[in-house]
């Protein structure tokens, strides 16, 4: 468990101000936020790299603000993970047992044992300049976990890999988080990352933490207006998807969604407000989707006017233009309809 | 930069190359002259030389010996200095520099002056056996004097080419600083360090200047070449200096031989 209370740091020209949160035990906590928020900063503040100016930092309740790097064992996986170059895997992964001066023997059976459960045993002889992106994230987070790490801080952990290893290794973060029992702070700029992984989301902006809660909270009730334009997302829900028809449909309490593709189990769903048609009255479309709801509120948006909408309890944004909201004469308690595709519902997988 | 082939007729590329080649030329010819004037019986002759085999032995011990001191002195510093932010930084950067533009004569004077034997330093070291004057000690104070610099501006470039995270990561990991400087810095600055050795050794070598004055005996061997110039002419130091030559060179090819590959 990682406290933080407090944590400022003056940095050049740049502040991390009044940072408070905690990690709970086997939690994942993804830090969101723009470059430039500080995320990396903050990392290196929880890893001891840095000391922090003001407030307290505690691991297992324990005050470690004090503590060297070295004394706190944590978990540090750096951006572009820094496999040390001169050492092939075995050697890179062991570093973490070599220094706590075990045996030969006892750190040979760990690296084997850790690597067999992380698949990544044939690795083990080589050099890291021959590793893929991927290979070397498992690497580091091999290296990182078998130390039995109290906590395990990921930078930008699948930043510099393409699509669709990236969407293998979210689920083996995960899976690392749960296997291991281990918390992990992650931070990311990249929002399908923090909704797929996160179970509690921090938002980060100018050195401050705006907002901490489960993701769908935090993007559907923003409890600050740089929130949503930070990640853009005005309707999310999380449901639970089972394939129909060749599609699937996203069950949300009362409320059910066609999506395209494949899904089931848990999903968090976004539909974009620009997506979305505003009627009067059912329209028969192309749109597998059509939601009919009370009109809450309309908010002048500047170029547009965003249209609340509560469905079933669940509020959803479009946005339509002011020769629109004339022609339709919305008035706040009026009955409307929403229409969208299916496939301008973008699911994430949980 | 990024390199393309050197080929077309640009004027430019004309006008360099034969910049370039005369320059070759002109460092090349000396070496090679000193190789076609040198008579295979005088080559040999040098290895009977008693007083030249001497010389040379010499020459190559108290430059191993001054490197060795000048690893054990300079490295250390050349990490605090790359590794560090602290006040007098660039002054010491400054000092480190210093010999690099001090004549050699004028550093020999000034070592003779601070640490012979009756100065209040070489007295505290002579009692311990340490006295420079015409000794193996002076000879080997001369070459750190003048080769340190080399070894010391190669390694803080090695050490600080070394990417910061490695040492973040080594010490959650639970590393000491201690074991991060042997297993992290020291292994990926190993190519900076024994290219600055080498050229530190080759510094050493060749000093003349310095050694002259503070410790003309024992005769090392490029003092016996300036010598047998002045006393006997170019004829009589012809052929040591090309024996020099070519031990000076064969370890320096087998230093860099020991470099290749390494990273």
């Amino acid at each position: 468990m990682l406290k933080l209370e407090n944590v400022s740091k003056h940095w050049g020209n740049f502040t991390i101000s009044n940072v408070s949160f905690t990690c709970k035990r086997e939690e994942y906590f993804v830090i969101m936020g723009p470059t430039g928020a500080g995320k990396t900063l903050l990392l290196q503040l929880i890893a001891g790299i840095d000391h922090p100016d003001e407030g307290r930092i505690f691991i297992d309740d324990v005050d470690v603000t004090d503590l060297p790097s070295e004394k706190r064992e944590i978990g540090y996986v750096p951006q572009n993970y820094a496999l040390f170059p001169h050492f092939n895997v075995y050697e890179n992964i062991a570093y973490g047992l070599k220094a706590k001066k075990l045996g030969y023997s006892e750190i040979d059976k760990k690296v084997k044992d850790l690597t067999q459960q992380l698949n990544i045993d044939h690795l083990l002889n080589r050099y890291p300049a021959t590793l893929s992106g991927g290979e070397q994230q498992r690497v580091a987070i091999a290296r990182a976990l078998i130390i039995k790490p109290k906590l395990l801080l990921l930078d930008e952990p699948l930043g510099a890999l393409d699509l669709k290893t990236r969407e293998e290794l979210r689920d083996y973060l995960r899976l690392v988080n749960r296997k291991f029992k281990v918390p992990v702070v992650h931070v990311t700029h990249d929002l399908t990352e923090a909704l797929a992984l996160a179970d509690r989301l921090a938002i980060m902006f100018n050195g401050r933490i705006l907002q901490i809660d489960t993701p769908e909270k935090v993007l559907s009730h923003p409890s600050n207006p740089v929130i949503p334009k930070l990640t853009g997302v005005y309707n999310i829900f999380r449901g639970k998807a089972t394939p129909k028809n060749g599609l699937s449909l996203v069950k949300i309490d009362n409320l059910t969604l066609w999506v395209v593709g494949k899904y089931s189990g848990e999903v968090i769903v976004t539909v974009r407000p620009e997506s979305i048609l505003v009627s009067n009255s059912p329209i028969f479309s192309s749109g597998r989707n059509t939601l009919e709801g009370i009109l809450e509120n309309i908010e002048n948006k500047g170029l547009v006017y965003a249209v609340i909408v509560n469905i079933l309890g669940k509020k959803f944004t479009a946005y339509i233009t002011k020769a629109s909201l004339e022609e339709l004469k919305l008035k706040p308690k009026s009955r409307v309809f929403l229409t969208f595709k299916a496939s301008e519902v973008h699911v994430i997988e949980r | 930069m990024k390199v393309g082939k050197l080929s077309g007729k640009h004027p430019l590329k004309i006008t360099f190359s034969i910049l370039g080649a005369i320059i070759i030329l002109f460092l090349t010819i000396p070496i090679l002259t000193l190789y076609l004037l040198t008579k295979p019986e005088g080559f040999i002759g040098v290895f009977y030389d008693d007083e030249a085999v001497k010389a040379i032995i010499l020459s190559i011990l108290a430059a191993t010996t001054s490197t060795i001191i000048c690893l054990i002195f300079g490295v250390p510093l050349a990490f605090i200095l790359a590794r560090y932010n602290f006040k007098a930084k660039s002054l010491i950067n400054s000092i480190i520099d210093l010999p690099l533009v001090i004549p050699h004569s004028v550093a020999g004077i000034a070592i003779l002056s601070a640490y012979h034997s009756r100065s209040p330093l070489g007295w505290i070291f002579s009692n311990f056996g340490l006295i420079i004057e015409d000794s193996f000690w002076g000879i080997v104070a001369a070459m750190v004097f003048v080769s340190i610099t080399i070894l010391i501006n190669s390694a803080k470039d090695g050490f600080s080419l070394v990417n910061r995270e490695y040492e973040y990561v080594a010490r959650s990991l639970g590393a000491g600083l201690t074991r991060i400087f042997f297993t992290i810095y020291i292994p990926l600055s190993f190519k900076p360090i024994l290219s600055g050795v080498i050229m530190c050794w080759a510094r050493a070598m060749s000093e003349v200047g310095a050694i002259l004055i503070v410790a003309y005996f024992p005769k090392t061997a490029p003092v016996l070449i300036v010598e047998r110039f002045l006393n006997y002419g170019l004829t009589a130091a012809r052929p040591i200096a090309a024996v020099l030559l070519l031990v000076s060179v064969t370890i320096f090819m087998v230093l860099r031989f020991i470099g290749r590959g390494k990273r």
